[in-house]
């Protein structure tokens, strides 16, 4: 089985803050990591590869510093990391994304064919969700979204069996590879790295495509200039007012609970 | 020809999803400001009558394909379904709900169009000047707001959240054209077959609750969740989470309240050893009241809070409870 997987590295959000003067981000000392939903994209490739044989590859986009997650990959099992890195591809939005990752999933598949492609349900500094529908619209394959579960059923026909999240339950859904999936927490647990692999990952230097080598992108498609959305403006939320604020110690436990009763009453709860 | 406003009717079983009737009242105002008209598309398997009640819920015109291959929501005819009709009407603007059908189906449908998409959407509207729709969503966990346009290219496109806009006013003497359309797709062709359903034992109404009794990681530990279901129970409404109490396992995902989360909008919502951090703040701070316990005065959540009382839940929660079934008690007897 031919898989490609297409992880994002991502400030670690739970540690972001904002100047509240200028209201900008401070990146500062923001470490970054693999999009989380990723990591159990490249799980499944792993536990796939364990069960089956697999050869995996593993893409990325972003600036060279996210080279360290295809380090990561590695330790994974990746078997080809590539890093499509080029200051054109700067500022993209999902549209301009998805065109520059499938037209070098398209590049890498002539070598050969992928059977499956997988990719986390959002990125968690955009929480966006629209790459990975925009790269199955753009191969032509079919798309399958918040997946929980994979299971292959016939490895000849390459049948396999995808559990799909919705809102009200479980779908059981049924496709002949290729297909692509974007993966839910559920999907599947990291694994331990075996040793030889975190030494492998070490010592990787992944492969960097740009926007001329070896794929002559259309410029106009890339980065800023192919993103048809724009950034109008930029601003802090605004607090609503806040209301009374009573210590519990100073009004008793009893007056409490009357507060609460009374609003439940007065807006018609009880 | 008047600028189009199109609104994307989710359906499941002939039930729709409120969040398109919220899109639909909103798209009326944007259509009101563009001089243009509110449509909706509705697509599935025998519902003429979701046709019907999009009239009533404002709909100045229904496109509708009907067809068994539609019986149930799949990405591939769904999509296809809404390209065709966008290539041949060219609408301005193309609204869907960010409900996981939503968020499936329009990455899909802006990518073949070539146009943009802004997720999560919670405000929409018009620049006076460049009468293009200014879409704005939280960002970097909810820190900041974005607004974001989509100036040269059309249908410009956005999924929104439940209930982010009021549910409009039903009028079923509203009258307006229905347009039947072909999918022109054979369930040959379509890759994806879906051969079972695993229905989930409860559903979650998160974001339509009138009440929501919420818990963040002051509870302490899981139990803590059981007087949260009890007292939740005794007012008609639903428990709620904060990421922290789901990350610590003691409640699932789908309670969870927040960017990464439900938008709700209850009349009132209870945040109890909730901090109020910016991430849990923006899917709550709509609720008509916010009552909030919590043993830190400084706690964030108290400068939203309507009532803030600075003290141990486990000290108000039991006599609550108490106080509540008596309550009822008489309210019956
Ligand atoms: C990208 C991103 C997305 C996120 N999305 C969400 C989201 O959707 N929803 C969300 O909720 N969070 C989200 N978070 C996490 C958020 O930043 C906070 O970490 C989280 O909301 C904190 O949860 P908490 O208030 O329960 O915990 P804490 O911040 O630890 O607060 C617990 C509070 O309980 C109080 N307390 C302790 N004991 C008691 C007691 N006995 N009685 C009363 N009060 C007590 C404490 O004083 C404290 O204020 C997100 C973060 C990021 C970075
Ligand atoms: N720059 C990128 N490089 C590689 N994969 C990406 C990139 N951006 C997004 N993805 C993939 O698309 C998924 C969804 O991202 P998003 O649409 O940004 O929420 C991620 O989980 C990744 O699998």
């Amino acid at each position: 089985m031919n898989i490609l997987v297409s992880i994002k590295q991502v400030p670690d959000t739970t540690n972001i803050r904002i100047n509240p003067e200028t209201g900008t981000l401070v990146r500062e000392g923001v470490p970054s990591i693999v999009n989380p939903y990723d990591v159990h994209a490249l799980a499944l490739a792993s536990l796939l590869k364990r069960l089956y044989g697999a050869h995996i590859t593993v893409i990325t986009m972003g600036p060279p510093q996210a080279e360290e997650a295809l380090k990561e990959a590695v330790e994974f099992g990746a078997d080809r990391v590539i890093l499509l890195s080029d200051r054109k591809f700067a500022g993209a939005d999902t549209l301009a994304t998805s065109y520059t990752l499938a037209e070098a999933i398209k590049y890498l598949a002539q070598e050969a064919p992928f059977d499956l492609f997988l990719f986390g349900k959002q990125a968690i500094d955009g929480d966006t969700a629209q790459v990975g529908p925009g790269v199955a619209r753009r191969l032509g394959v079919p798309l399958i979204t918040y997946a929980v579960k994979l299971e292959i059923i016939d490895q000849e026909k390459k049948e396999v069996i995808v559990h799909r999240k919705t809102a009200s339950g479980v779908e059981v859904l049924k496709v002949t590879l290729p297909v692509l999936i974007t993966c839910d927490k559920e999907i599947a647990d990291p694994p331990f790295s075996p040793l030889p692999e975190l030494i492998k990952a070490a010592q990787t230097k992944p492969e960097i495509f740009n926007a001329q080598r070896p794929i002559p992108y259309k410029r106009e498609k890339l980065g800023l200039k192919g993103s048809p959305t724009r950034v109008h403006r930029v601003y802090t939320p605004q607090l609503k007012s806040a209301g009374d604020i009573l210590f519990v110690s100073e009004i008793g436990v009893s007056e409490a609970v009357e507060k609460i009763i009374a609003v439940l009453k007065d807006r018609g709860i009880l | 020809m008047k600028p189009l406003v199109w609104v994307f009717v989710e359906q499941e079983e002939g039930k729709v999803h409120p969040v398109s009737w919220e899109l639909l009242g909103k798209a009326g105002e944007l259509a009101q400001e563009l001089d243009g008209v509110a449509e909706a598309l509705v697509l599935g398997h025998q519902v003429e009558s979701v046709a019907r009640e999009a009239i009533s819920y404002g709909a100045d015109k229904v496109y509708l394909i009907d067809d068994p291959v539609l019986q149930y929501y799949r990405n591939e005819p769904y999509a296809q379904g809404v390209i065709n009709l966008c290539k041949k009407y060219k609408p301005e603007i193309l609204l869907l709900g960010a409900t996981p059908v939503g968020r499936d189906l329009a990455g899909s449908i802006a990518t073949s169009l070539e146009t943009g998409l802004t997720a999560d959407v919670t405000g929409l509207e018009i620049d006076p000047k460049s009468k293009n729709l200014i879409m704005t969503r939280p960002a970097f966990g909810g820190n900041i707001m974005a607004s974001i346009i989509c100036p040269n290219h059309r249908p410009q496109m956005s999924t929104v959240r439940p209930r982010t806009f009021p549910l409009p006013t039903k009028d079923p003497s509203r009258q307006a054209e229905i347009i039947r359309e072909e999918l022109g797709l054979r369930e040959e062709e379509i890759r994806v077959k879906r051969v079972d359903f695993i229905p989930k034992d409860k559903v979650v109404n998160l974001e339509y609750a009138e009440v929501i009794v919420a818990g963040g990681r002051g509870l302490g530990k899981a139990q803590g969740f059981s007087l949260l279901k009890e007292l939740a129970q005794l007012l008609g409404g639903e428990v709620g989470a904060s990421r922290a109490a789901v990350d610590a396992g003691w409640i699932d995902y789908e309670y969870q309240v927040g960017q990464t989360g439900k938008t709700v909008r209850p009349k009132v919502y209870l945040a109890l050893g909730i901090s109020g951090a910016i991430q849990h703040r923006v899917g709550m701070q709509n609720a008509d009241f916010i009552i909030a316990v919590n043993t830190d005065p400084k706690a964030p959540i108290f400068r939203i809070a309507d009532l803030g009382l600075v003290g141990d839940l486990y000290q108000i929660l039991p006599p609550l409870i108490e106080a509540i079934k008596k309550e009822r008690g008489h309210g019956k007897a």
